[in-house]
């Protein structure tokens, strides 16, 4: 009984005189080899040309602001919920008067943390947020040495704000 | 006896320019190697230091130099240095005797392009190549590693056991020639055509350069005849207890090898530092010029067959051991022998 | 004292302290290095002689090829100076005494023998063209009985491996 289809049968008769001499074997050897020598590299040279990424590509967290700088998030733990790597923790905290040019909603982020190494870059959590806050760029996650590196926080995914540079 | 001065110092002049230049091919042997082996698996190689990767050879060289010198306790510690050391000696020793290109006649006698015309050149070749065995079979023993051990009586075996294929179809050549001079041999294939046939001893002797060129092969340990440093069987072969700049040096013979056995096989062969319609070249241009031309001319054939060498290394896959003997012993010597008589049949009934 | 005289003398003693090493080195790699080196110089002289083929055949057959294949089967049996076997005394005089005898004889060979003068020039007789032209013509009938010797070892050596084969098969 064989197990696939796919097995060859092997030629098992004598080789013929031509076979045996093997030089036509080398030079139809060396015809392929030297007929790569004029073939397209595959190779894309990576620092100075990158390989443009699908447009489906999820890469690394960020959390989005709105167009006047205010962090999106309001910390309803969607995200955390419909994670299934359970690598997003956050602690909620309520947004004090006057600071209603940093946080959109009444309810903010006070803590926001996602695990990098546990994370599998489904997605999902940027489908579950109702606010659009959390998104997956297009940046792959750098390495790094130490574990707790890898656990990034609020700080290291926020987008930069919009606005900060032209009041400065 | 009076000693020359002028005659030693253009003497070591030419040592030293052939030295250099053979080390600077090998060199870039290295590099045209991993090139070759990149375009023909269709990836780039190595281009990061310098234009096209060319500071490649460089780095590669300073990287061994300042890398760990280690001696293993147990080694045979007098023998273990001298393995590379006589490799390295012999892979640059053979280049005394080729002609590298025509002599120059000057106002103050002629200046020779050839280090020494010995009247048994071919067989100084012969001498140094088999000498180049030691080297292998020193250092694989003195590493006091069985695996080196084995792969250092592996390329010995298969170093005699190919030059004597090699001398045998060597034998019909000379028998055309008449004379073991490497510069005899390079002055009667002048030019291109002639008499209404080629020159070159290419298109005489097709089968006897056939036989050569497996036995040149296997007598460099290339692929496919890279049975001592067959990583699958032997880890890495005889150099497998050396580091740092010995093992460079093994490295480096190996292309040195490479060069000098293709300046050999032009010369045998190719016509040396002739090429066709040099003639009408001799008489157009100033006798340095053409000197120059015709070192060009013997370069370009190197480089080919060095090329050559290499396009066979990265398509053919290694042989087996049994393989590689049976080849040899059984096919080869036949096969010189076979040629040999027909080659001398056919001198002694049509020719003469 | 010219250059040929240094060289001689160079090479002479090269020889004979190799010799010496050959035999009185323990350990049998060293021994063949030694021989090797014994070659060499020997080819040193051959070449003073004005006879470079016979140098270079000499480096050829027996630096480059019976050479490695001893230093094949000493590297193959890891034989050291621990593992030397105990000579037996008999051995040793028979020995002595053997080997003293052929000193004495060749003493008196050459004690009445007269060495000519080793002139640079003397002799083109080791050139390849004059060496093959009296080994066809004057020479050719011990030269091919010779080549019947080597063909007969040959023989016995196939002989010794087929019967081999025959036994394991």
């Amino acid at each position: 009984m064989k197990l696939t289809n796919r097995a060859a049968q092997i030629n098992r008769d004598p080789m013929t005189f031509g076979e045996k001499i093997y030089l036509p074997a080398i030079a139809k050897g060396l015809s392929i080899t030297v007929g790569h020598i004029f073939k397209k590299k595959a190779t894309v040279n990576y620092p100075e040309e990158k390989r443009p990424f699908s447009p489906v590509f999820r890469g690394l967290h960020v959390l989005n602001r709105d167009e006047e700088g205010r962090e999106r998030c309001t910390a309803c733990g969607l995200c955390a919920l419909a994670c299934p790597a359970e690598a997003i923790t956050m602690e909620a905290a309520e947004r004090k008067a006057g600071e209603e040019n940093k946080y959109r909603e009444e309810k903010y982020a006070a803590k926001y943390e996602i695990n990098m190494l546990r994370c599998i870059f489904c997605g999902l959590c940027e489908e579950a947020c109702p606010k659009d806050a959390v998104y997956l760029s297009e940046t792959v996650m750098p390495t790094n040495y130490t574990r707790d590196s890898f656990i990034y926080k609020k700080e290291d995914l926020l987008i930069p704000h919009p606005h900060k540079h032209e009041s400065k | 006896m009076q000693l020359d001065i002028a005659f030693i110092i253009e003497k070591v002049l030419l040592i030293s320019v052939i030295l250099l230049g053979s080390l600077g091919i090998a060199m870039y042997a290295t590099w045209a190697e991993r090139k070759v082996a990149a375009v023909m698996q269709d990836r780039r190689g190595p281009n990061r230091a310098g234009f096209m990767g060319l500071l490649q050879p460089l780095a590669d060289g300073l990287k061994l130099f300042f890398k760990e010198e280690i001696i293993p306790d147990r080694s045979t510690r007098f023998l273990f240095i001298l393995g590379p050391a006589l490799a390295m000696l012999t892979a640059v020793m053979t280049s005394a005797v080729v002609p590298w290109g025509p002599d120059i006649a000057t106002d103050n006698g002629v200046i020779s392009l050839q280090v020494a015309d010995i009247n048994i050149g071919i067989l100084f070749i012969f001498g140094v190549v088999s000498l180049g065995v030691y080297g292998v079979m020193l250092g694989g023993w003195a590493s006091n590693n069985k695996f080196s051990l084995l792969s250092s009586i592996r390329a010995a075996s298969q170093a005699i056991s190919y030059e004597l294929a090699m001398g045998l179809s060597l034998v019909a050549m000379l028998m055309m020639t008449g004379s073991l001079s490497l510069r005899e041999i390079v002055e009667q294939q002048h030019g291109f055509w002639d008499n209404g046939y080629f020159t070159w001893n290419f298109f005489k002797q097709p089968l006897g350069f056939m036989i050569f060129l497996v036995c040149a092969f296997a007598e460099l340990n290339r692929a496919p005849f890279d049975l001592p440093e067959c990583e699958s069987e032997l880890n890495m072969g005889y150099h497998q207890e050396y580091s740092s700049m010995k093992l460079g040096f093994y490295l480096f013979a190996e292309y040195i090898n490479l060069f000098i056995s293709s300046a050999v096989i032009a010369t045998l062969f190719f016509g040396g530092y002739n090429f066709p319609f040099m003639d009408e070249v001799a008489a157009g241009v100033n006798p340095i010029l053409f000197a120059i031309i015709c070192v060009m001319a013997l370069l370009t054939k190197v480089i080919c067959i060095i090329l050559f060498f290499m396009f066979i290394r990265w398509t053919l896959p290694r042989f087996r051991y049994d393989q590689l003997m049976r080849l040899g012993w059984k096919s080869l010597i036949p096969l010189a022998l076979v040629n040999m008589v027909v080659t001398g049949a056919v001198i002694l009934w049509v020719i003469k | 004292m010219g250059i040929y005289e240094i060289s001689f003398w160079v090479l002479t003693i090269m020889a004979l302290s190799c010799a010496l090493g050959v035999i009185l080195s323990r350990n049998p790699v060293n021994s063949v290095l030694f021989l090797i080196a014994t070659f060499f110089a020997i080819s040193g002289h051959y070449i003073l002689l004005n006879a470079q083929f016979l140098a270079i055949v000499n480096i050829i057959v027996y630096a480059g090829a019976i050479m490695v294949l001893f230093l094949f089967v000493i590297m193959l049996m890891n034989l050291n100076a621990d593992t030397e076997p105990q000579k037996n005394r008999l051995v040793q005089i028979a020995g002595a005494i053997s080997g003293g005898t052929l000193l004495l004889v060749i003493l008196a060979a050459l004690r009445t023998s007269t060495i000519e003068s080793l002139d640079q020039q003397a002799t083109d007789i080791g050139l390849i063209k004059n060496l093959g032209k009296t080994l066809f013509t004057q020479f050719v009938l011990p030269f091919e009985i010779s080549s019947v010797l080597f063909l007969s070892a040959m023989i016995g050596a196939v002989v010794i491996g087929k019967k081999e084969k025959e036994h394991t098969a």
